[in-house]
């Protein structure tokens, strides 16, 4: 493992493997009474993916976040951060430490001096940081190196830590909720930025958002959890083949529900679309079309919010 | 752009598929790399990286090292033969089935087909 060499201070280090992470049934509570913010949460996030954290406030994202992070160990059960085949416990590890790099909504930043401070601090941080990536993301949302982080916008605040996390080039990097307050000029900047900076320079990628239908195409794999619980990870392309709509005269579309669980029937005349749970093989999907029915996907929103609804409590249209 | 209800790299392949059936792409004539679509699209890389994937496994795409994807020689022809064999059951065969359902009697469609206008019949590529 040639990585692990510590690289001479003249020539540019190697680029970095991308780092995978394991949890198994980690528990974290905070207080003895509360509820666990994870309650038995096993998952595997693979090396060199960009995966998408998606849940409800309060379901575990921040928690999860900061265990890859290092910022604190689980109540019980195991975390493993590293390059393939070498994962390790990331708590106090500074190896893990230097090659995990996690932007909250908060940024990290020193706010009361000035953005360059900032960036020179994770610049003698990280062993990959790109300045010239930096100053480009910076001139891109329009942030003075001059201006304290305080005196900005949360926008503006919100983008810094963008940039910071992307010219990191951690081998793993977790954006947590970073586009808050930036508005959809500056998120599409960074989502573009994200994945042209990701084509050329592969690595891990971990990027909770609730705006799922801005970022689902982003993603190769998900993670949904929800009061600490995972309910799925998986490809993101499996995620959405979870669901299926179809539109067609009433009688016929009612045949191929054929005991599914309807996530939605809308009627219009004769006509009926229903949002069905539940796979569409390749044959049935053929009978359908050839029945003369439209056969659609469902957006891997309505499918996250099916899947975490609380019964009694939402209504199934809510989004 | 690739709402469709195939996943993503299906629609991205079939995309590629028609520019160079339409000859809006030309064989030897490199086609966007996947940082490129990635970034136009606003889709993950390895979704682009598994459409040209499918791509080269067909024939229609081929990689020259270190340069990029570019249409293979023979692509448009091979396409239009799988085309033209795959045409009568996944697209005319739902056609009728659907007049079928609606009660058009087979006349009425020989007739519409037959007094159809050519205006655009390729002089060259005569179907077999």
């Amino acid at each position: 493992m040639n990585a692990r060499t510590a690289p001479s201070t003249s020539a540019p280090p190697s680029p970095p493997e991308p780092f995978g992470a394991q949890l198994r049934d980690v528990v974290v509570r905070y207080g003895s009474d509360d509820d666990a913010a994870l309650d038995g949460a096993t998952l595997t996030i693979r090396p060199g993916t960009i995966t998408g954290l998606l849940g409800r406030n309060g379901a575990g994202k921040t928690t999860l976040a900061a265990l890859l992070a290092a910022f604190r160990r689980p109540t019980s059960g195991t975390v493993r951060v590293g390059a393939d085949g070498e994962l390790e416990d990331p708590f106090e590890n500074p190896w893990s430490t230097t090659h995990v790099q996690l932007v909250r909504e908060s940024g990290d930043v020193w706010g009361d001096s000035k953005a360059k401070d900032t960036l020179d601090y994770y610049a003698a941080l990280r062993p990959h940081w790109d300045a010239d990536l930096a100053a480009r993301l910076l001139d891109e949302f329009e942030i003075s190196p001059r201006k304290h982080p305080d005196q900005m916008s949360r926008g503006k605040r919100s983008a810094f830590g963008a940039a910071i996390g992307l010219a990191s080039r951690a081998p793993l990097t977790i954006f947590d909720e970073v586009y808050l307050g930036m508005d959809a000029p500056s998120r599409y900047a960074f989502y573009d930025a994200l994945l042209a900076d990701y084509a050329e320079h592969p690595r891990t990628i971990v990027l909770s958002s609730h705006l799922i239908d801005e970022v689902e195409r982003l993603f190769e794999d998900v993670v949904v959890i929800d009061r600490g619980k995972v309910l799925l990870a998986e490809p993101a392309e499996d995620v959405r083949s979870r669901g299926v709509s179809l539109t067609g005269p009433a009688e016929l579309v009612e045949r191929f529900v054929d005991g599914r669980e309807v996530l939605a029937r809308q009627r219009l005349g004769g006509t009926a679309q229903v949002t069905l749970f539940g796979a569409f093989g390749t044959d049935e999907r053929a009978a359908a079309t050839g029945a003369g029915l439209e056969v659609g996907s469902v957006p891997v929103q309505d499918l996250f919010v099916h899947l975490t609804r609380r019964p009694g409590s939402d209504r199934e249209e809510a989004r | 752009m690739f709402d469709g209800p195939e996943p993503i790299y299906l629609q991205i392949a079939q995309m590629i598929r028609s520019q160079v059936l339409a000859g809006e792409t030309a064989e030897e004539e490199q086609v966007m790399s996947t940082t490129e679509l990635a970034t136009t699209f606003r889709i993950n890389p390895a979704t682009a990286a598994k459409a040209f994937a499918l791509l080269v496994d067909e024939g229609v795409l081929y990689k020259r090292r270190g340069l990029g994807m570019f249409v293979a020689p023979g692509a448009r022809e091979r396409l239009l033969a799988s085309h033209r064999d795959s045409f009568f059951a996944e697209v005319l065969d739902p056609a009728l089935g659907q007049a079928d359902l609606l009660g058009i009697p087979t006349s009425a469609i020989v007739d519409h087909v037959l007094g159809r206008a050519h205006p655009d019949q390729p002089t060259t590529d005569t179907p077999r």
